[in-house]
């Protein structure tokens, strides 16, 4: 092997995308040369610079809301019947969503896997961009009014530090093209968000656990307020946390 | 079940289908955009026409990764844009005055100008004036974490053109580093 494809190779070494039979070569040829032995160095000092966080670029919320209105509504005819529920005022609306029971109950399942994949993908931005964090305080007392005129609502902030879940800080995200809290929890290396978005009128929901591209996500309603815990944690603990915010918020 | 699979072949249940397979890789595909235009707005403009695209042709997507689907539509957007302007922005010209900088999304603070001088911002400076065939070699080798061969099939070329022009890059971004880093020293 001479210098030429040394330069070349040890690039595909430097990616892990050389075979062996190659690889050997090329040590043995960087083994007898100085001067390829150091222009390696150099390349894998130059990588460790070029460490992706520092490098990458989160998209605008507002782009994202942006081709969100433009993709086609989910399950054609929701936003319609969406409309027409919400077009009848206090009481009419008690019977309008008694006859139209069935198809929120069709609807709803579809709504739900939507919002689900939302709140994932939230969840996936938030630990790839360098913006986890608007917030950054452990104390519930700074997070919480953070929200305040940011926000139609007071999302519940619990301190579970003592539970083995410490409070992070909090940020403002989209889900379903609307601004919803995120709340940011660790458990030992991993964050979990706890997503927070108004469903005025909506009863509570018990707690359910579901899964999506590997991440746990724990839903529930209460308090006029729909809730998802996202993380790779396990769902066991997750289920924890759910149950330890859950218990915090009735104090 | 049936209702299910019913959904399932409506423009919602195709809609829901795409995004949730497409918009997690939203940042990576504005990251590529933002790198290649080297403009936040012809980069929101490109994004935004690349997952239109991308959700029109949705039906040619014969599963495997999306990402590398996406990349190439984004490049091609990217490309199109840019027919018109395509020396100033796509070939390999040395010594081209570089276009607004990667990162310049407004006026700097006093406190961003602090961070400017960062290792980071000089990086992504520097890769920002590669010129755009090894510019984006880098950016989806590095940045965007693809596989030579995911590269091959986003630029259209075969593996070993992939190897060289990242060999090639690399050079340049070393030996841009090095004379920044001299600039900083005598500054």
């Amino acid at each position: 092997m001479n210098c030429d494809e040394a330069g070349i190779l040890m690039h595909a070494l430097i990616d892990g995308e050389l075979d062996a039979g190659h690889a050997r070569e090329l040590e043995t040829h960087i083994a007898t040369c100085p001067s390829c032995a150091a222009r390696l160095r150099e390349f894998h000092e130059l990588r460790k610079m070029m460490t992706p966080g520092s490098l990458r670029l989160t998209a605008p919320a507002e782009l994202r809301a942006r081709i969100e209105g433009k993709l086609p509504k989910p399950a054609a005819g929701v936003s319609s019947r969406r409309a027409m529920i919400k077009g009848f005022a206090g009481g009419a609306a008690l019977s309008a969503i008694a006859a139209s029971g069935l198809l929120m109950m069709v609807t709803r399942r579809d709504d739900d896997r939507r919002v689900l994949g939302e709140v994932v993908s939230a969840h996936l931005r938030s630990l790839q961009a360098q913006h986890l964090i608007d917030v950054q305080s452990s104390d519930q007392h700074t997070v919480k009014p953070w929200f305040n005129g940011r926000l139609d609502v007071a999302p519940p902030v619990a301190d579970l530090t003592a539970q083995g879940f410490t409070l992070l800080g909090g940020r403002l995200d989209y889900v379903d093209a609307k601004p919803v809290a995120a709340i940011v929890y660790r458990r030992r290396v991993h964050i979990i968000n706890l997503f927070c978005a108004p469903a005025p009128g909506a009863g509570d929901r018990a707690a359910a656990m579901e899964s999506l591209h590997g991440f746990n996500v724990r839903r529930w309603r209460e308090n006029g307020l729909s809730l998802w815990a996202v993380s790779d944690i396990n769902a066991d603990e997750l289920a924890e946390f759910g149950e330890k915010f859950e218990a915090a918020m009735k104090q | 079940m049936m209702a299910g699979g019913v959904a399932d072949l409506s423009e919602g249940g195709r809609a829901e289908r795409f995004k949730s397979l497409a918009l997690p890789y939203l940042d990576d595909v504005y990251t590529l955009a933002r790198y290649l235009t080297r403009s936040a707005s012809d980069a929101d403009d490109a994004v935004q026409e690349c997952y239109l695209r991308a959700f029109r042709h949705f039906d040619t997507f014969r599963g495997g990764p999306i990402k590398p689907w996406l990349m190439a539509i984004l490049r091609n957007v990217c490309h199109a844009a840019y027919a018109g302007n395509a020396r100033l922005v796509f070939t390999a010209d040395a010594g081209e005055p570089p276009a607004e900088p990667v990162w310049q999304a407004g006026a700097d603070t006093p406190e961003q100008a602090l961070l400017r001088r960062h290792e980071s911002d000089t990086m992504r400076r520097l890769i920002g004036e590669l010129p755009a065939e090894f510019r984006e070699v880098i950016v989806l080798r590095e940045i965007n974490d693809l596989s030579y061969r995911d590269i091959a099939t986003v630029i259209e070329a075969p593996i070993g053109t992939v190897m060289s022009r990242l060999a090639r890059a690399r050079g340049l971004l070393r030996d841009a580093w090095i004379a920044a880093e001299g600039e900083g020293k005598r500054r």
